[in-house]
């Protein structure tokens, strides 16, 4: 399972974003997109009220990409992360939030009820590594969750891009959430693309809200996929047995729709569709 | 750091119960202008610990950054301007660059270098 792609098995995030790592962040054009892209979803899910500046938090802010676009929206910003050198480009490109050198496992050191939001892109899945031999990835998830849990303000909300492993690790990530307190859960943004499939954690902290759908899905919340879905159609009784039999007109009608599905070429489909011909034809 | 921030702070170092307010001993402060938005400041005033910004505020006047904030808050502050504009300069212009915070219970230091605090803990007390 594990492929070196991954930064995470490379090395500790305070190792792996040097001053190389932290130079594509300010000078990269595709990274930076994908980067704000990402933030401004991420804030649109946070559900702020409109109109308002909010005091937010960003755990893994590294060259500030996600600030800035906070800032443009008119709020105030504290960002946090682990490597100075993804602070210093921050530093250089004078970003408005203000910025504190810590580590995500080891808790936030704030003030009960002290933000209105909190976003992070990229970085959750960080803390599933064990970097050192004194590590617990359960215990530091739960350490991170419960701590942001009471920095946060009351039906305030979190929300985090991820890029998980694997489901076992999705599923560390929401167990130590929830019982850190934290309800809500996985938002995926176009999951029938390889490559524009976005994962978003969301949490809220105290009053839930409703959990917002993925972009470009068609299909109910993971959430609710375990449960009887009602439909005001009546099902008749030709599609209780399986398949219909071969060459019927329903048996056309399935085929023709799944041709259509998988792109191909198909006739539409009139009154004529699955009749006999005359026998005199 | 702004003072905004370091009135958020609280040290989490292992076993301390009471780590707030946290001692700001400053070596460099700068005041940095930025753009006053009433609206804002005048959200965030019930939120703060009026008293550990008055402390915080008093302790950089030593410094030369004059600020007289009232020790207790007043009424009506939301329609007071000259007031929401004396909360606005501490909480977001002054920054602290150099020096460090100071754990009031444990007596740990975070050095805060080019205005970045850093609350990283060693392997013992996290």
């Amino acid at each position: 399972m594990s492929s070196c792609r991954r930064p995470e098995h490379m090395a500790p995030p305070e190792v792996f974003y040097n001053e190389e790592e932290a130079k594509k962040y300010s000078q990269n054009s595709r990274m930076i997109e994908i980067q704000s892209q990402m933030s401004e979803r991420a804030v649109e899910l946070l559900n702020l009220p409109e109109d308002q500046p909010c005091f937010l938090l960003d755990v893994g802010c590294g060259s500030g990409l996600s600030g800035d676009y906070l800032s443009e929206e008119g709020h105030v910003w504290v960002g946090m992360d682990i490597s100075t050198a993804m602070l210093d480009v921050a530093l250089e490109r004078e970003v408005e939030g203000d910025l504190i050198l810590g580590d995500m496992g080891q808790g936030m050191p704030f003030r009960p009820g002290s933000f209105d939001g909190c976003i992070s892109i990229s970085a959750l899945q960080w803390l599933c590594n064990a970097d050192k031999k004194s590590h617990s990835p359960p215990k530091r998830l739960y350490t991170f969750f419960s701590t942001l849990y009471s920095s946060l303000a009351r039906g305030a909300r979190a929300v985090f891009q991820i890029y998980p492993e694997n489901s076992e690790q999705l599923e560390l990530i929401t167990a130590q959430a929830m019982k850190a307190g934290f309800t809500g859960g996985m938002v995926v943004d176009y999951p029938n693309s390889s490559k524009a499939k976005k994962f978003f954690l969301c949490l809220f902290a105290g009053v839930s809200g409703v959990l917002p759908k993925g972009l470009g899905s068609e299909t109910v919340d993971r959430g609710v996929s375990n449960q009887a879905q009602f439909t005001g159609q009546r099902s008749r009784f030709k599609n209780m047995k399986g398949k219909s039999v071969k060459k019927s007109k329903d048996w056309i009608m399935e085929k023709k729709e799944r041709r259509r599905r998988q792109g191909k070429d198909v006739r539409a489909d009139t009154k004529y569709t699955g009749r006999q011909r005359r026998p005199r034809f | 750091m702004k003072l905004l921030t370091h009135n958020i702070l609280t040290s989490h170092v292992k076993g301390v119960t009471k780590g707030y307010p946290l001692l700001i001993k400053a070596t460099e402060v700068r005041v940095n202008e930025v753009e006053f938005n009433p609206q804002f400041v005048s959200r965030m005033i019930p939120k703060l610990e009026w008293s550990a910004l008055v402390q915080a505020a008093e302790g950089l006047l030593q410094l030369g950054h004059l600020q007289d904030l009232p020790s207790s808050l007043i009424q009506d502050y939301e329609n007071n301007e000259e007031f929401l504009r004396k909360v606005h300069r501490v909480l977001l212009e002054v920054e602290v660059i150099e020096g460090c915070l100071q754990c009031p219970e444990s007596g740990r230091e975070f050095p805060i270098s080019r205005g970045v605090p850093n609350m990283l803990l060693n392997e013992d007390d996290s």
